[in-house]
């Protein structure tokens, strides 16, 4: 059986991938939700069409999605470095973590966002509501539960990178299931952290159709 | 304000679509007058343009060409802000109701208040009378996927005339409805135009709706309006073809019948609501077939049309028609070509 050492080590770690996760998504969230906004808006069938700030959203968007995250991880440790002041460590995996996820959560939100009822956007734009407005009074509100779904899908998808950072020393479950799982073949440890993963990525999973499901009114 | 001036008033209104392959030209050189406390109905098939024609008056929809004056203001001339401030005295309701799915039926209709800056607590005050109006006041907190067709559209009515608007465009406010509810709705319509004044421009496929409740009508075919008037006038007497077809339904059918004594006779307000045919029937004591009758009692005044066949007897048919030209009721031989 696992020793005390071990189960406070994947407690620490257990810990530790959720800082990273939960950080990394609230960042992720304030830059990809307006971005995801912006991509809507200024889309050229938006509320405020804008072809091209649109467009080079989108393929700067579209650019930074189509890195791989283990690579994307290693290109931006000069940036990391910067910021943090090391490369090592779970607050230095924030950073690529965000940078590969906003673009991410960007895109969630836009098709959130696209699923708002076009008739729905027309009567409030009939009743005199500006754009600044439309989004937050409308948009947002209206898609809602979609934007929750979107979330718990985001949280899932920057928890299996924050995994992959285990390889360059990132710290957390991912962490531990390398240094133990891989390098030195305990399949015990690997096996835990493996179910504590799942359980986590089920746990959020669950959380967010459940929110999700309560705060939608449509029946 | 002096009331001979329109509410609104469209002039060479013009709206060209730019699609990938071709323009397509949805409204065409559009001239309309619509004055304050009218019912003004604007029917035509789908396809017709009604929808951009309506969404002109907002400016939802930017005509290409021509101007759009609401309450004195070429909304061509006004900022975005401006028009936003427009956009609140021109309710608008809709086919599919677009009603905040989020939101409760009370924070539906406080919405627009919202927007136009209306303290809390006021604009719920106004809601829920608004929603007493309706006849809704135990559906406050509902939301609107629990309501029936007929409810959301009297909500998304409530909503649209919170802010006391000048006018209420209804874009086939009905066309989503059955018979009854459509009914019901348009009564409310109505009865909201009498208690506030409100001008009411109504957007149908329908022309039940147009007889129903509207004053004035204008007939709307490929983009361009062919033909207008008061409702009485055109439902009597269409000059176009689009507007006969509209009016005489059934002309198909009655072409096929080949006798030469088919007659269609108009009942046009002139006469009261009495039993003619049977009258004359007990006259002359000769059968009238009738083939198709369409009347409605508008008023206490007749309206419609009647097609007969009278008797091959050619002196009975003579003086049965000077029988209803005594009546001063109007009556034409319908030819095959009908």
């Amino acid at each position: 059986m696992l020793d005390a050492q071990t189960l406070s080590m994947i407690g620490k770690g257990i810990i530790e991938t959720l800082y990273m996760v939960i950080v990394s998504t609230v960042c992720a969230y304030a830059i990809g939700l307006p971005i995801g906004l912006i991509l809507v808006v200024t889309d050229k069938n938006g509320i405020r069409p804008f072809p091209i700030v649109s467009k080079v959203l989108g393929f700067i968007v579209n650019l930074l999605r189509s890195v791989p995250f283990v690579i994307l991880m290693i290109s931006v440790t000069p940036l990391t470095k910067k910021i943090v002041g090391t490369t090592l460590g779970t607050s230095a995996t924030i950073v690529p973590l965000v940078i590969a996820s906003a673009p991410y959560i960007a895109r969630l939100v836009e098709s959130s966002i696209k699923e708002v009822d076009a008739g729905i956007i027309e009567a409030a734009r009939a009743m005199g509501t500006g754009t600044f407005r439309l989004i937050y009074k409308v948009l947002i509100p209206e898609a809602k539960p979609s934007l929750i779904i979107g979330g718990a899908i985001a949280i899932t998808t920057i928890l299996g990178y924050s995994a992959m950072s285990g390889f360059i020393g990132g710290g957390g479950l991912g962490d531990i299931a390398v240094r133990y799982g891989y390098y030195r073949s305990e399949t015990q440890i690997l096996l835990v952290t493996v179910a504590v993963l799942i359980i986590i990525v089920q746990g959020f999973q669950e959380l967010g159709m459940r929110l999700a499901k309560r705060s939608d009114k449509r029946v | 304000m002096d009331t001979n001036e329109p509410i609104i008033s469209l002039r060479g209104v013009t709206k060209i679509f730019n699609t990938k392959e071709s323009e397509v030209d949805a409204l065409i050189d559009i001239n309309l007058d619509i004055f304050q406390s009218e019912i003004y109905g604007i029917i035509g098939q789908s396809g017709a343009g009604k929808s951009t024609l309506v969404r002109c008056m907002n400016f939802l929809e930017r005509p290409t060409e021509g101007s759009v004056i609401f309450d004195g203001q070429n909304l061509a001339d006004l900022s975005l802000k401006e028009l936003l401030k427009v956009r609140q005295a021109i309710g608008m309701i809709f086919q599919q109701f677009n009603l905040l799915m989020q939101r409760t039926v009370l924070k539906n209709v406080c919405y627009p208040l919202e927007i136009a800056g209306v303290p809390k607590k006021e604009a719920k005050q106004r809601a829920i009378e608004l929603l007493e109006m309706v006849g809704l006041s135990d559906k406050i907190n509902a939301y609107p996927s629990q309501l029936s067709g007929g409810q959301k559209q009297r909500v998304a009515i409530a909503r649209a005339i919170a802010t006391r608007p000048k006018v209420l465009l209804c874009d086939e406010a009905t066309s989503a409805l059955d018979p009854m509810t459509t009914r019901s709705i348009l009564e409310l319509l109505k009865d909201i135009n009498q208690r506030f004044g409100i001008t009411i421009v109504i957007i149908t496929h329908e022309m039940d709706v147009i007889e129903t409740i509207c004053d004035k009508v204008a007939i709307l075919e490929n983009g361009r309006i062919v033909e207008m008037g008061k409702v009485e006038d055109v439902f009597v007497n269409p000059k176009s073809a689009a507007g006969k077809r509209l009016v005489f339904k059934s002309d198909e059918q009655f072409s096929e019948f080949e006798s030469e004594k088919v007659y269609r006779i108009v009942f046009d307000g002139q006469s009261a609501f009495e039993p003619i045919i049977s009258n004359m029937v007990a006259k002359f004591k000769a059968p009238v077939n009738i083939l198709f009758a369409n009347t409605k009692n508008i008023g206490g005044k007749a309206f419609g049309q009647m097609l007969i066949q009278l008797p091959e007897d050619r002196i009975l048919t003579k003086q049965m028609l000077r029988y209803l030209e005594e009546r001063s009721i109007k009556y034409e031989e319908v030819t095959q070509d009908a």
